[in-house]
């Protein structure tokens, strides 16, 4: 196998001289990724695991070097942050906010992205992916503005809302993409079969959309289930969500580190967890439009 | 467009009909009247705020100052000023090593290997780990007390360091989280543009004997570049707007002596803990302004080379 990367260092860089060394790295090489690709993965999950581990450790192993691996595992952090601090209302909230205001974009962001796609309606798609350069916080202020004194902060209303700013135009983006792909004979034969336009699209395009809607869709949640700075300023009480009851966690003089890392590893582990399913999508939604030049 | 000018037969029912006419719009409609309404309305709403001194609570009287506001901040060296540069140190930094180290990492995964599917798992779990999260855990990590940082630094024989409890490296320790979670963004934007290069380019310099830095510098980069370029684009506009990993660890105005204190902190600061909402509406336009032409910097640069 060849090296392809540029990893020889030293003397082997010019001319003759150069081409000689070159073959003796190219020995080393497979050693050297593999070196490489165990630092990079270690330095990766290193820190998730140090997490983990401090999540069933009491407090008083957690500020013990000499058990930062071996150590009596106990459940004691978990039935606390679950039990004591309300986070089973929390946990639903992330997930109630997170699947409406995906489901709605999806909703109204999969034909809008049609439109967009078909029409080459650039100047409304700039509009919309606009949305992405946009501090959030320029929104916020306007919108705790109009929202409170329509007395709407708090609800569950305001914070899908909110989340909708994020997730419509993911989802406009990545589905712009995927309608551009797809070949508009396949439409028109089916239009000349005596299918409507919106016929064609509901009984021939869509069904076709539906990897290009899972990757829209799991992207969209996975923000909106991360999305900390909109919840802390919209959300109430009641309508918390995981980023921000985290937040909270920490804020009196001392740290209750185990519970911390609990109170961490149950909104980190549910994402991974769909990550780890749903891996191609992710993959495929991040990089959309990146390879198009 | 060819489908666009095709027309419904006869038969279908008059709202049908209607429907098929008028779909571009109907399709487009909604998703246009919510951006409307909270996105452009909202922006429209800031550049007002940010010409009134709006202040205290949201149904308070406010007056019309003019370019008050913006005089106030950019003349204003105590707070403005600072956070200008961190943001520009923060971003600098972190994108600085998410490129770098992105791509190397994107050459070490680019040829098929086994264990392959192991390395993408490991890649994928910082980027959907939720930043707060994140931030809480290196912000054990990095305790100067009871972190496995400083015990590595032990290890090694080198004192322990403050991290985040230090005004001078606490800005530093926050871009590191941010490169740790990242980088991986990167990687996979890269590999994506790796993967759909041509093989032959890289064959004949194979043949012609180059080494494989020549083959990086002069063969595989130059192909990649408009991908580095959306790279940067994506991820800078995320990391310029940085404010999770920042709020969590160091909480509001960026830590006692603001050491962490971005723009954007500094703009929700100025919202949400003073209710400062003319002045921080002024500094959210100058901000927005920021970044739309440093985006704007990279994309003509882009054209111009292309």
């Amino acid at each position: 196998m060849a090296t392809d990367t540029a990893t020889t260092t030293g003397p082997g860089r010019t001319g003759a001289r150069g081409a000689a060394r070159g073959s003796r790295s190219s020995a080393a090489y497979p050693t050297f990724r593999v070196v490489a690709l165990v630092l990079v993965v270690l330095s990766l999950i290193a820190p998730l695991v140090w997490m983990l581990l401090a999540s069933f450790k009491s407090n008083v192993d957690i500020y013990d070097a000499g058990k930062a691996v071996f150590f009596h595992p106990t459940l004691e952090n978990y039935t606390k942050v679950l039990k004591q601090a309300n986070y089973g209302q929390y946990i639903f909230n992330s997930f109630w906010v997170a699947f409406v205001s995906t489901a709605v974009s999806i909703l109204l962001g999969v034909p809008a992205a049609y439109s967009m796609s078909r029409f080459s309606m650039n100047r409304s798609a700039l509009v919309v992916l606009m949305a992405r350069v946009i501090p959030g916080v320029s929104l916020l202020v306007p919108w705790y503005y109009v929202f409170s004194n329509l007395h709407m902060v708090g609800g569950y209303t305001v914070l899908i809302l909110s989340h909708m700013f994020v997730a419509l135009p993911l989802v406009v983006y990545i589905m712009m993409g995927y309608f551009d792909s797809l070949p508009i004979e396949l439409e028109e034969s089916a239009m000349v079969d005596g299918l409507t336009p919106i016929g064609a699209f509901r009984r021939i395009t869509l069904p076709l959309s539906v990897p290009g809607i899972a990757t829209a869709g799991i992207l969209a949640f996975i923000f909106s289930w991360n999305n900390f700075m909109f919840a802390l300023v919209l959300s109430g009480a009641q309508t918390k969500t995981l980023p921000v009851a985290i937040f909270n966690f920490v804020g009196y003089a001392s740290i209750d580190w185990g519970g911390l890392m609990a109170a961490a590893t149950v909104v980190t582990v549910p994402i991974m967890v769909i990550a780890l399913f749903t891996q191609k999508y992710i993959v495929s939604g991040l990089t959309a439009g990146a390879t198009k030049g | 467009m060819a489908a666009s000018t095709l027309t419904t037969s006869q038969s279908t029912p008059p709202l049908a009909r209607w429907a098929n006419d008028h779909r571009k719009w109907l399709f487009a409609g909604p998703a246009m009247v919510f951006v409307g309404v909270l996105i452009v309305f909202p922006l429209a709403w800031t550049v007002y705020l940010s010409l009134t001194d709006a202040e205290g609570s949201v149904r308070a009287e406010k007056s019309f100052v003019g370019l008050g506001n913006y005089l106030d901040v950019l003349g204003d060296t105590a707070r403005f000023w600072p956070a200008v540069l961190r943001t520009v140190e923060f971003t600098g930094v972190a994108l600085f090593f998410e490129v770098v180290l992105g791509m190397a990492i994107a050459l070490l995964l680019w040829r098929p290997f086994r264990g392959e599917k192991w390395v993408r798992v490991a890649i994928l779990l910082p980027l959907v780990a939720t930043p707060v999260a994140v931030g809480m855990m290196w912000r054990l990590i990095f305790d100067p007390n009871i972190g496995f940082a400083n015990q590595m630094l032990g290890w090694v024989g080198i004192p322990p360091q403050p991290w985040l409890a230090s005004e001078h490296s606490a800005l530093m320790t926050t871009a590191f989280m941010d490169v740790w979670q990242w980088t991986p963004m990167v990687v996979l934007i890269l590999l994506a543009g790796l993967t759909s290069l041509p093989g032959e380019p890289n064959e004949a310099a194979l043949v012609d004997g180059a080494t494989a830095w020549q083959r990086f510098r002069y063969v595989t980069l130059p192909m990649l570049m408009p991908t580095v370029v959306v790279a940067i684009l994506l991820r800078g506009i995320d990391a310029i707007k940085t404010f999770d990993i920042l709020y969590a660890t160091k909480g509001k105005g960026g830590g006692s002596y603001h050491e962490v204190e971005t723009l954007n902190v500094y703009a929700y600061g100025l919202s949400f803990d003073y209710n400062e909402y003319g002045i921080a509406s002024a500094v959210l336009i100058i901000f927005f302004l920021i970044i739309v032409g440093s985006m704007w910097a990279l994309t003509a640069r882009r054209k111009g080379q292309l």
